[in-house]
């Protein structure tokens, strides 16, 4: 089993230890160390129920741990500045602006700082002529976009996102993936799900695969791509895409 | 058409600007509206930290708010009445017979309407809302004031509803008020007297201007039902 990360973690910015979570009487993420570095761009990949979105959210911290702690990187660190972006956009029943300007208000950020900064990122990602359009009559593009724009408003040193663009067109999924390059370049953290993996090649730098609410690996993409060290992500990558049952090798673990 | 005819006099009495009869609308629409700016003031607040705070007795509480959104407005008139009778824990202050009375009768009688209906928007809300503001860093208590404006639609509605009960009912505000007039006679009051003593034409006409204020008020809820389902979703 190699959980370790690729070719060991430079500059750890968050770290799972001994994370485990019950839910319900059952244990849907098994114990897991984690370690994300800042900058790089890591996909979580799985077939669905092997526990990518709970990894997720308690990395975010949207979920507590049934055991185990989530730390900042770097010993005694502050928790780096976080967002999220969900499959389908949460929207707020306000106008575009007024969505940005709330997700500013939050965070801390001065009255008077919070709509020049709302204005920027709505132009960042195309958006400043919808700015005063309640957000919830922008399409399922624009919607994800606004999404991004909020979170880009707040420079967060993470941005997880969980599926972004399985909702979504191909011209939209590419103003998404576009975003999170954007993102990358800008320092912030990439931590995603997927279930394109021709999504994931092309945006991962690291890959973690998970399947049956464990960690199997945690592998630099290009390997992971070319050589998995598991069974389970081999038959995974080959396409024989197991989704109800467990793939080979999740039980040996 | 026979002038004595009472649809006549009302219609008469309502286009001549009446001044009993304006007096009488006044004061209607001045008790009820405090009643329920007041009900709502602490009504909107409350549904929504019942809605989203976990406590012991919260079934409890929440049974009993929907319950008492059928308070019958003679109870409530009752024990307003019993609390401000000279006799009763706050006589002291002699607000019985005033429209102060009827202020306090009518908040007891829409706050529960309010609060019960806050409580189930908001927490609707908030099971949409909840992962969202989570991950922007809002905890529960700085997500009342975004999940009270967000749901301004459904509440209005609530508010509204509220409002109807108050203006309509004539148990509470007769107990404690006394239908004086030019006192506490409101238009319930003044409808159920007029018509017991025969003088029609002037409970029509309070009847009339009644059931207009209570039909504006459902087409505005009305209305802003539509908008919330097509606009803003």
């Amino acid at each position: 089993m190699s959980q370790m990360p690729p070719n060991g973690v430079k500059n750890p910015l968050l770290e799972l230890q001994d994370v485990m979570f019950v839910g319900s009487g059952k244990e849907l993420l098994a114990r897991t160390n984690l370690t994300l570095g800042s900058g790089g761009r890591t996909v979580i990949m799985g077939p669905n129920g092997a526990g990518k979105s709970l990894l997720m959210r308690l990395a975010h911290g949207l979920l507590q741990p049934s055991q185990g702690r989530i730390v900042a990187g770097g010993n005694g660190s502050a928790f780096p500045r976080q967002a999220m972006v969900f499959q389908r956009p949460v929207l707020l029943r306000r106008s575009t602006i007024a969505n940005v300007t709330h997700a500013l208000a939050l965070n801390g950020v001065p009255r008077r700082l919070r709509r020049p900064l709302a204005e920027q990122s709505l132009e960042r990602f195309g958006l400043a002529n919808h700015s005063h359009r309640p957000a919830r009559t922008l399409s399922g593009g624009e919607q994800q976009r606004l999404a991004l724009a909020r979170a880009w408003a707040i420079e967060p040193g993470i941005l997880f996102l969980d599926e972004p663009s399985a909702a979504l067109d191909p011209a939209a999924t590419k103003a998404v993936e576009d975003a999170v390059n954007a993102f990358h370049a800008n320092g912030t953290k990439i931590v995603m799900t997927t279930h394109d993996l021709g999504q994931a090649r092309r945006l991962a730098d690291d890959v973690v695969f998970m399947c049956c609410g464990r960690v199997m690996e945690h592998t630099a993409a290009a390997r992971f791509f070319e050589a998995p060290a598991t069974a389970a992500a081999a038959t995974f990558l080959r396409g024989e895409l197991v989704l109800d049952v467990p793939a080979p090798g999740c039980s040996t673990q | 058409m026979n002038s004595h005819d009472p649809f006549t006099l009302a219609l008469s009495l309502i286009l001549s600007g009446d001044p009993g009869l304006f007096g009488i609308i006044q004061l209607s629409l001045q008790v009820s509206l405090s009643a329920v700016f007041v009900a709502s003031l602490i009504g909107l607040p409350l549904g929504a930290a019942i809605a989203l705070f976990r406590f012991p007795g919260r079934g409890l509480v929440i049974t009993l708010l929907n319950a008492l959104m059928g308070l019958p407005p003679v109870v409530a008139g009752l024990l307003v009445y019993l609390s401000l009778s000279r006799a009763g824990p706050l006589g002291q202050f002699g607000l019985l017979f005033t429209p102060t009375a009827m202020v306090i009768a009518q908040t007891l009688l829409v706050l529960p309407i309010i609060a019960a209906l806050t409580r189930q928007a908001i927490e609707d809300l908030w099971e949409e809302y909840r992962e969202q503001l989570q991950s922007m860093g809002s905890g529960r208590v700085r997500a009342i004031p975004t999940l009270l404006w967000d749901a301004r639609i459904t509440l209005t509605t609530a508010v509204l509803a509220g409002f109807g009960r108050a203006s309509a009912e004539v148990g509470a505000v007769l107990i404690v008020g006394g239908n004086i007039e030019g006192v506490t006679r409101v238009m319930t009051t003044a409808i159920a007297l007029e018509t017991s003593k025969g003088d029609l034409a002037l409970a029509l006409a309070l009847g009339l201007v009644l059931l207009t204020l209570v039909a504006a008020v459902n087409a505005t809820a009305y209305l802003l039902g539509q908008m919330s389902r097509s606009r803003m979703q």
